[in-house]
């Protein structure tokens, strides 16, 4: 029997800033909506998320920051991803990234964007309609 | 005993709201209410209106009382604000230690009467600007500080034998401070002489903020040594601010924040006996700082009881003598977490009403946000705007002319205590886990404040809760606010200006510095006197820090969710 | 397929990654993977840690991957954790407490959730040891929470089990007693910086010196350990006790890899085929909905399950009752 693909993804914190609200907020809801969900938990750099989304398989890295790192960051993961050839798997940000980063994040790799007050259920939606698993 | 209301004058009241009661039957208000069901910010459910039955055993003395007295409802001071006002202390920190000194000799001239500072993310996790995980968070969120010399360049020209200084910092809190008294006494200034707080909070690091670096048991250990070294010679500095406002950023709700806060409150107070302190020597000297977030009514209630329950724990459960060590000072900040990136300009309103409740809750000192925190770090004129919005609460709208302006509110009264009594049940709690340490290894704290944040956002989600510009009335369009640009050089000069110093110091010396300074961190001996010598040695923030982290051990995160 | 398997023999990160995805989610083409990897099998120590959630299990993995690199072994993970009965969906955060292994190149670790299709979380961690030892790995740990038969199952398949208590698990330790006490082969009191250590290691003791009889001509007698996973406290004492489990292994059966000793292969095939034959009749009927209908006669009381289960196998042996 072919069993219907789930979903994985990876939430993960890179940088030193510790608040992880919105990151284990979404980790829950992403595991309500049916989805596995790998935590990297805190502190992490961009080379061991990287690292982790391929050992894990996952179809989206869904990366946190609220500490004005993600300028650096966010890209960051994308082309380490590129330089171990993993570019398949995709990769959004969440958290207080200022209107005028956004078209630089996109740019730079990042699919997509979520900026403070976008509803759980939205950002759910848009991975079931976004992600499909590889 | 000096019941509210004897029992006759309560009969009377009673039997009026009873027949109003059946008046509101009669008139079927139940059925054309708003909402169905009424509830704070923190989903605490409030009553249609509330009355003398809601403070029915309520004793003046004993649950209200004076000013300055036990148990200190209504505030700590004598006369408060008419005296002196709060202390406008708005946090500030960006970039290299030159740029943020020029936002501090800005901020004095603007009538500001204490300084704050924000370190940037490596600094406050005990890392140099050079070290590679350092990379795109140097001077990001606050300034960063590596060395002496940074220290001395954050506080050039500023007059800190006079003007009382905070630090937020907290896993390498002792080596900051270490490099604060080194700066004073290179200045010539007495460490008895200067003033100031470092936060030094580790408890609420692990239970909510998680900037943390060694395991709990070290960590408390560090926090107790500069308790020590503070209460026999830094008299003037309070080493800890016992901390709520992470906890409630972290998604608690308010009871929660009480009671978690005072929690670790009393586990700094067991540390502090066990070394053989004397309460009333160092318990005058801790002070808290809370969060003042949306709910008007629950925020005042929150500080009152805070103080009066604080009281309690020191008179009752630590036998303090010194009325000094009952009070509770706080400070408070208004609720980051409660800016919207939509329609910015909102923030200014909502930081106006959490700013009044922490007025009429009777803080010491306050901070308000600035519009555009929730997107980076200040511009001028949005910390200009915040600073002004305290001056206006304190100057023209009266409410600093009489202490305790909303005592005696039958609802104030009445959330008041149901909050003391809640918080003490989870306090209750703690104890019976074996204290505050062994409750966080069991991820109590964390596990609590991890449902209340996601039960909050699913609320807010479902539009239970509104976030106005977000979840209701909405607008598509978007305000652009003035962005605060940081200068990309930043990093790189950083960087040099350490490693010139790094080049120029006398290795030997230094060595020798850090050596003892393991000694001592391995002999359970004060750690305060080596890292002074240290950092005078020009060692830097990292390399002491490393020091904790070779014989303390890394804390990694226990990843709850 | 061909491919797929020289590639994961070469220790290709990815395909690895790939393939144990793919086992997971039931794909058929994993078979003939499988397969072509089985040659390259069964070199590989096979350690099960299993306790209940929140013993330690996954710090304790932590600190033992530390110990086995500094050997200079090569270690793989399958950490499971369960899947939420409500939304099929998994938090799985046992990495968590590994991430500081993340990358090192010796150290392949992966986490997996206990949604089970047909063939069951059995039959794909097995799969994925496979996977695990055919790319080269030394050690594998395998964590899982010991609550269900099926988590019970996937450490019968280690050559070690771990079980670990913490003290003071009085009606926990009851617990054990009825599923998994036969399956440990050392028991660790975790977290021994408690009070109540001791009485856990007598209440132990006690439990499996009531087998006595099990433990007679030289057979393994189950020792009990004290560690402090989170201060790396008696884990090199683990290490050396998992090693002479290892040794007394070898003593027994021969230099017969494990899996290929005459119990185990018995044993496992026929729960391969159980699981092949559920998984291939049971499968297509229900996703026709024809499994469906046959449970809905039985509720209405319209059919008898004995029956019901006539009619579906016997089309498939091919003979009349
Ligand atoms: N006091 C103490 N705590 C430990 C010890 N080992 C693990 N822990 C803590 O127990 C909690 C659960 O650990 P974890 O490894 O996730 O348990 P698992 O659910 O069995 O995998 C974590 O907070 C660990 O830090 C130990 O030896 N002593
Ligand atoms: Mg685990």
């Amino acid at each position: 029997m072919v069993q219907k693909r789930r979903l994985r993804v990876m939430v993960a914190k890179p940088g030193l800033d510790g608040h992880d609200r919105g990151a284990r907020i979404i980790a829950r809801a992403f595991r309500d909506a049916g989805f596995e969900v790998v935590y990297t938990g805190l502190h992490q750099t961009p080379e061991q998320i990287v690292d982790a989304a391929i050992q894990e398989d996952v179809d989206l890295i869904g990366l946190s920051s609220l500490a004005g790192a993600h300028r650096y960051l966010f890209p960051r993961v994308v082309e380490i991803l590129r330089e171990r050839k993993a570019e398949d798997i995709m990769v959004c940000g969440g958290g207080i990234v200022p209107e005028a980063d956004i078209p630089v994040m996109k740019k730079a790799g990042l699919k997509e964007i979520f900026t403070p007050g976008t509803t759980l259920d939205s950002i759910v939606a848009w991975v079931n309609a976004n992600v499909k698993p590889r | 005993m000096a019941l509210t209301f004897d029992k006759k004058v309560f009969e009377d009241i009673k039997k009026a709201e009873d027949r109003w009661t059946e008046k509101l039957k009669s008139l079927k208000v139940d059925t054309c209410e708003r909402l169905e069901r009424f509830s704070t910010v923190s989903d605490r459910p409030i009553d249609r209106i509330y009355s003398p039955k809601d403070i029915r055993e309520q004793d003046f003395d004993r649950d209200i009382g004076f000013p300055a007295e036990f148990p200190f409802t209504r505030g700590v001071q004598p006369n408060m604000y008419r005296g002196r006002l709060w202390t406008m202390r708005m946090f500030a920190g960006l970039g290299t230690a030159r740029d943020t000194n020029k936002r501090f000799h800005l901020l004095v001239k603007e009538g500001q009467t204490g300084l704050s500072t924000a370190f940037d993310m490596p600094t406050l996790m005990g890392y140099d600007s050079d070290s590679q995980r350092a990379r795109g968070e140097c001077g990001k969120c606050g300034v960063a500080i590596d060395t002496l010399k940074d220290m001395e360049d954050l506080f050039e020209g500023l007059p800190i034998d006079k003007i009382t200084t905070s630090m937020t910092i907290n896993p390498p809190a002792s080596v900051v401070w270490a490099m604060y008294i080194a700066m004073a006494e290179n200045r010539g200034i007495d460490r008895n002489v200067i003033g100031g707080t470092i936060q030094n909070d580790m408890l609420k690091e692990f239970i909510a903020q998680k900037t943390f670096m060694c395991p709990p048991i070290p960590s408390v250990r560090l926090v107790t040594d500069t308790v020590e070294f503070g209460t026999r010679e830094v008299p003037r500095w309070n080493t800890i601010s016992i901390s709520g406002y992470h906890i409630r950023e972290a998604g608690s709700t308010a009871v929660q924040e009480l009671a978690f806060t005072l929690g670790d409150g009393i586990a700094y107070t067991q540390e502090a006996l066990k070394r053989g302190l004397d309460v009333d020597d160092f318990a005058p000297r801790f002070s808290f700082f809370f969060n003042s977030h949306l709910d008007f009514f629950e925020e005042i209630a929150k500080f009152r009881a805070a103080r009066r329950m604080w009281g309690k724990i020191m008179k009752d459960r630590f036998k303090a003598k010194n009325p000094r060590s009952w009070w509770l000072r706080f400070h408070t900040q208004t609720a980051g977490c409660s800016l919207t990136a939509q329609q910015p300009y909102n923030n200014v309103v909502r930081t106006t009403l959490q700013a009044l409740a922490a007025v009429l809750g009777g803080t010491q000192s306050l901070h308000t946000n600035s519009l555009d925190e929730v997107l980076a770090i200040p511009t001028e004129e949005a910390a200009t705007i915040a600073l002004r919005t305290q001056q206006i609460i304190a100057e023209e709208s009266g409410v600093a002319n009489t202490i305790d302006p909303v005592g005696g509110s039958y609802f104030i009264e009445k959330l008041t205590n149901q909050l003391e009594e809640e918080a003490f049940a989870i306090i209750q709690k703690i104890d019976d886990m074996g204290g505050m340490l062994s409750a966080i290894e069991k991820n109590y704290p964390q596990q609590e404040i991890a449902d209340a944040a996601y039960r909050y956002q699913r609320q807010v989600d479902s539009g239970e809760k509104t976030v106005v510009g977000v979840n209701k009335y909405a607008t598509s369009e978007t305000i652009p606010v003035e962005m605060l640009e940081l200068d990309e050089e930043l990093e790189r000069l950083q960087i040099e200006k350490t490693n010139r110093i790094k080049e120029q110091r006398n290795s030997a010396r230094l060595r020798e510095c850090l050596d003892r300074l393991e000694d001592s961190c391995r002999s359970a001996t004060n750690v305060m006197q080596p890292l002074i010598d240290a950092v005078k040695a020009d060692a830097t923030l990292q390399e002491c820090c490393d020091v904790y982290r070779k014989v303390f051990g890394e804390y990694r995160d226990p990843g709850i969710y | 397929m061909k491919e797929i398997a020289e590639k994961v023999v070469a220790g290709d990160v990815r395909t690895v990654a790939r393939l144990i995805r793919d086992i997971d989610d039931g794909m058929p083409h994993v078979r003939d993977a499988l397969k072509r990897l089985f040659p390259h099998t069964g070199r590989a120590y096979v350690i099960g840690i299993t306790g209940a959630p929140g013993v330690g299990k996954s710090t304790l993995v932590d600190q033992m991957i530390s110990h086995l690199r500094k050997n200079g072994k090569t270690v793989g993970v399958l950490a499971v954790d369960p899947t939420s009965p409500f939304s099929g969906g998994a938090i799985l955060g046992d990495r968590v407490r590994m991430q500081r292994h993340s990358m090192d190149e010796g150290v392949f670790i992966r986490s997996l959730a206990t949604r089970g299709h047909f063939g069951g979380l059995t039959q794909s961690t097995r799969s994925a040891i496979d996977v695990l030892d055919a790319m080269g790995k030394d050690y594998i740990l395998v964590e899982t929470v010991g609550v269900g038969q099926d988590e019970v199952d996937v450490v019968r398949s280690a050559h070690t089990t771990l079980i670990i208590v913490i003290p003071g698990m009085g009606d926990d330790i009851q617990a054990i007693k009825a599923g998994i006490l036969e399956v440990g082969d050392i028991f660790v009191i975790n977290k021994a910086d408690r009070d109540g250590t001791d009485k856990t290691m007598s209440d132990l003791r006690l439990m499996i010196d009531m087998d006595q009889k099990k433990y007679k001509d030289g057979k393994w007698k189950p020792p009990i350990l004290k560690t402090q996973a989170v201060f790396d406290q008696g884990v090199k004492e683990l290490m050396d006790t998992i090693e002479e489990h290892r040794l007394y292994n070898f003593k027994t059966h021969g230099d017969l890899p494990f899996r290929k000793r005459k119990d185990r292969v018995g044993q496992e095939l026929a729960e391969m085929v159980k699981a092949r034959l559920i998984e291939e009749v049971i499968g297509g009927l229900v996703e026709s909905g024809a499994f469906d209908m046959v449970v809905e006669e039985i509720v209405s009381g319209k059919l008898d399950p004995y029956t019901a289960c006539e009619r579906i196998v016997i089309p498939v042996l091919g003979k009349r009752p």
